[in-house]
């Protein structure tokens, strides 16, 4: 009998359908993969069994029997625990202490018992680990091991971990997976989100795949390869490319990007020599897992962040980084990640229209209402902008905001577009204007970076693809020969072998 | 059938009725005060709100008492624009007060029209001075301007009561009090046979220029976007950081201008007690304009008539006279409390 079943579990928020009517079991002493691209519903269904959503259907089964777990108490008192990406520890406070935090008993605490409590269980779980050090002072693979600890304290049977590796070292992965196999030994069930196909097959004894809210596939591991998992994962896709191709592409990069390096405050790499270029007349698509430094590589791009090594070249004049105002002179357009950083809704889509290029509308500090206006009215015109130049921008739909930001960008004739998930959150419609847009632009003989975490749109869209992961170009295959495997094993970091029968390495 | 929260903007027109419908429900809650004090409300909301206004006298006195306020109110209400909480207005009315007596101490012998805009351009110096380094700290240092700016108007008023109990006392005088400031350099009386002085031109100048840097320049326009939205408004290229520091700079000289406009045109020395702490009712009368600079204007003759209403409401009815500030401090609560609700619609659901 397994220890967690879920039976046709189905959440929806408002028209998205995140879980339909998935599946889903554990067994006792076994490690459970869920794998699944971003946005596949993994940590819907996960949220689900801590109690933190409520299903719209389906039940859930603990030890056999039915329950209600109406919120995270209810779960952890049926012996579920979670490790988040977010720990959630008081940095201040001992390790010993934050187990404990909420479930110190009576009124007065044992300190010395609680410390040979915690010590018992860590070396219990290999981990060597003082129950006396302050935990914000610890790295990261061992605050983990403190939030591991904290399930184990309340009593839990199955630990669900949320993409654990995605904050640790190699080394510290490893740790982890021999923590892992220790609370296995001890008879706990693990579940471990995950889109990461090695680590799949190092650790897990079964997994289940989801694609759209859907299982697709569900396996012992020992059945399966990296390629037949990334198959699943991504899918079969069929995808009909409609390419106009009378115009030329050209010779000279108008945007070349050399070797960035960034990393994050304490030192984790973010990007690792990202090298990339795209011609006039093509639209360079970048796929990739979320996370794997396409958001870093848009902050460089459009002007928001500085890296600490490497150049980028725009029609071969060096690009100043962290200068958004400075991109504008040249002609690079920018639609932003999060539409709601790329206007202020509380101003008048007028202001929004004028905002980025305010040298043009104002002579000595004082702005020229008439030029704004009329401004404002061509392009809503031009660009069939549903609003009028006073409304607040924030009244408008999302396809109508993400028209602003086109219109002020595309109507200074740009060399170079990056697109930075342009059509998340959008209608069909919408999202077939802005490829239309974007298909013009290139047409016209703009270079543009396309950068979406919806592959499908990659394929349509692009004449080259790249494959981000882990910081740098893992691969790159040209829209003709765009072999979907290849592409979805180098975004999941699958090492690609001769055997496993893949191309385009 | 239920109800349901929703976070929906109230629309734009609505929003004046929410502070009309704030004040209606300050002087609800007023009334039992009142009541408490063996008075009847409505005979002292008459005298709060209308008998000053039938009166010459009491007429001139609101807009001597709504200068400085009007002036503390821009100051607050051109940081609070661009997303910075500057509460420090009390702080740099004082150290404008200081430089301003200063040169006006200094400006025996001189032209009026020399003396008193040299004591204008000293005051907006000092307010701009002691609004700096709180500005610097936020803008490269993210340290919270209420905090840096709160605090350092105590430093300022100790400051000045070091001052005026040492080095720089009125010889000839037994208060802590500062020399006279040369008749020169006292400003003119506008109204005859009131104390409506030259400073009250000035704060309407003053009143003027700030309504249209704010919606005419891009300077104001760029304040605004990065009040609504750091993040974007740093994305369409605005030196955010610059801005910033300019707004606070801006909003400290114009507190210092307040406290110009008490030393030359009311009490023509420096004293400890200077101002009532016009630099708080600056942060009501910005909140109640809704940080609009007409509303600016209105907000601070409305308070200045409570002001001088409650002192012909005591002497009439003998409630006390502090009738005033529990009005003021009751209707910033209540205003807050509407704005919040301007976020929000209600809705009945079956």
């Amino acid at each position: 009998m397994p220890v967690i079943e879920l039976r046709g579990i189905t959440k929806r928020f408002g028209s998205l359908v995140a879980n339909d009517h998935v599946d889903f079991d554990v067994e006792t002493g076994e490690i459970h993969a869920l794998l699944g691209e971003n946005g596949a519903g993994k940590s819907t269904l996960m949220k689900i069994l801590y109690g933190l959503y409520q299903p719209d259907g389906g039940e859930i089964l603990i030890n056999g029997s039915p329950v209600h777990l109406k919120s995270p108490a209810d779960a952890i008192a049926n012996g579920i625990g979670f490790v988040s990406q977010h720990f959630s520890l008081v940095p201040t406070f001992t390790v010993s202490e934050n187990v404990l935090l909420g479930h110190e008993g009576g009124f007065l605490i044992d300190k010395a018992a609680m410390k040979q409590r915690v010590t018992a269980m860590a070396d219990s779980l290999g981990m060597n680990l003082d129950p006396d050090a302050v935990v914000g002072k610890l790295a990261v693979g061992q605050q983990q091991r403190v939030e591991i600890l904290k399930a184990l304290y309340r009593k839990c049977r199955v630990l669900i971990m949320d993409e654990p590796t995605a904050v640790l070292t190699p080394q510290d992965t490893e740790k982890l997976f021999e923590t892992l196999r220790h609370l296995q030994a001890q008879g706990m069930s693990v579940i471990i989100i995950t889109h990461k196909l090695n680590e799949v097959l190092a650790v897990s004894q079964r997994v289940t795949v989801l694609r759209l809210g859907k299982v697709v596939g569900r396996t012992a591991t020992a059945d399966t390869t990296q390629t037949g998992l990334a198959e699943m994962m991504v899918g079969r896709k069929t995808v009909t490319v409609v390419r106009n191709s009378e115009h030329k592409v050209g010779d000279l990069a108008k945007l070349d990007v050399r070797d960035l390096h960034m990393t994050d405050k304490r030192g984790g790499l973010l990007l690792r020599g990202l090298s990339l270029s795209a011609r006039g007349g093509e639209i360079v698509g970048i796929a990739g897992v979320a996370g794997n430094g396409q958001s870093e590589l848009v902050s460089v791009l459009t002007g928001m962040a500085v890296p600490q090594s490497g150049s980028v070249l725009v029609n071969v004049q060096p690009m100043p980084f962290g200068q958004p105002k400075a991109l504008a002179k040249l002609k690079i357009a920018r639609i932003p990640e999060d539409r709601l950083r790329g206007i202020i809704g509380d101003l008048s889509v007028a202001d929004n229209l004028m905002l980025e290029q305010s040298d043009q509308f104002t002579s000595f500090g004082h702005l020229k209402n008439r030029q704004i206006r009329e401004n404002a009215e061509k392009l809503i015109r031009d660009f069939q902008i549903k609003a009028s130049p006073n409304d607040p921008a924030r009244t408008l739909s999302g396809g109508n905001i993400q028209k602003i930001i086109l219109a002020r960008s595309l109507a200074q004739d740009p060399e170079v577009i990056i697109a930075s998930q342009p059509t998340r959150g959008l209608d069909v419609g919408a999202t077939e204007y802005v490829h239309q847009k974007l298909i013009e632009q290139k047409q016209r003989g703009a270079a543009v970076l396309l950068i979406s975490e919806d592959l499908d749109e990659i394929l349509v869209l692009s004449d080259r693809i790249l494959v981000i992961y882990e910081g740098r170009i893992a691969g790159e295959f040209a829209a003709e020969n765009a072999d979907i495997q290849a592409i979805g094993a180098l975004m999941t970091g699958a090492n690609l072998s001769p055997e496993a029968g893949l191309a385009g390495a | 059938m239920s109800f349901k929260i929703e976070r929906v903007p109230a629309p734009v027109w609505m929003r004046p009725l929410f502070i009309v419908l704030a004040v209606f429900i300050t002087f609800l809650l007023v009334s039992t005060l009142v009541l408490a004090a063996g008075a009847s409300p409505i005979t002292a909301f008459y005298e709060l709100l209308i008998d000053p206004l039938t009166r010459t006298g009491a007429r001139a006195d609101i807009l001597m008492l709504a200068t400085p306020i009007l002036f503390t109110g821009i100051a607050v209400a051109i940081a609070f624009v661009a997303g910075y909480y500057n509460v420090g207005a009390e702080g740099q009315l004082y150290a404008g007060a200081i430089l301003a007596a200063w040169v006006g101490v200094q400006a025996e012998g001189m032209q009026p029209y020399v003396a008193i805009p040299l004591m204008l351009a000293a005051g907006f110096l000092a307010g701009m001075v002691w609004a700096l380094v709180p500005a610097l700290l936020k803008a490269y240092l993210s340290v919270d301007e209420v905090v840096t700016t709160l605090l350092l108007n105590s430093v300022m008023l100790f400051f000045v009561s070091a001052l005026l109990n040492g080095p720089w006392r009125d010889p000839v005088s037994n208060w802590p009090q500062s020399p006279t400031i040369a008749t020169s350099a006292q400003f003119p009386v506008i109204i005859p046979r009131s104390r409506v002085h030259f400073g009250a031109i000035m704060a309407v100048i003053i009143a003027l220029a700030t309504w249209w840097m704010l919606s005419r320049t891009r300077f104001g326009l760029e304040l605004r976007a990065i009040g609504k939205n750091k993040d974007a408004a740093k994305f369409l290229g605005i030196p955010v950081k610059r801005r910033l520091i300019a707004a606070a700079l801006i909003s400290g000289g114009i507190a210092g201008l307040a406290g110009v406009s008490e030393v030359g045109g009311i009490h023509y020395y420096l004293i400890g007690t200077l101002s009532p702490g016009f630099g708080y009712t600056g942060i009501i009368v910005a909140t109640l304009g809704a940080l609009t600079i007409p509303g600016v204007f209105i907000s601070a003759l409305f308070l200045s008539l409570i002001n001088r209403g409650s002192i012909s409401a005591s002497r009439e009815l003998d409630v006390p006279v502090y009738l005033s500030d529990v009005i003021q401090a009751v209707l910033l609560l209540v205003t807050l409390a509407t704005l919040l609700l301007t976020q929000y619609r209600i809705r009945r659901e079956r």
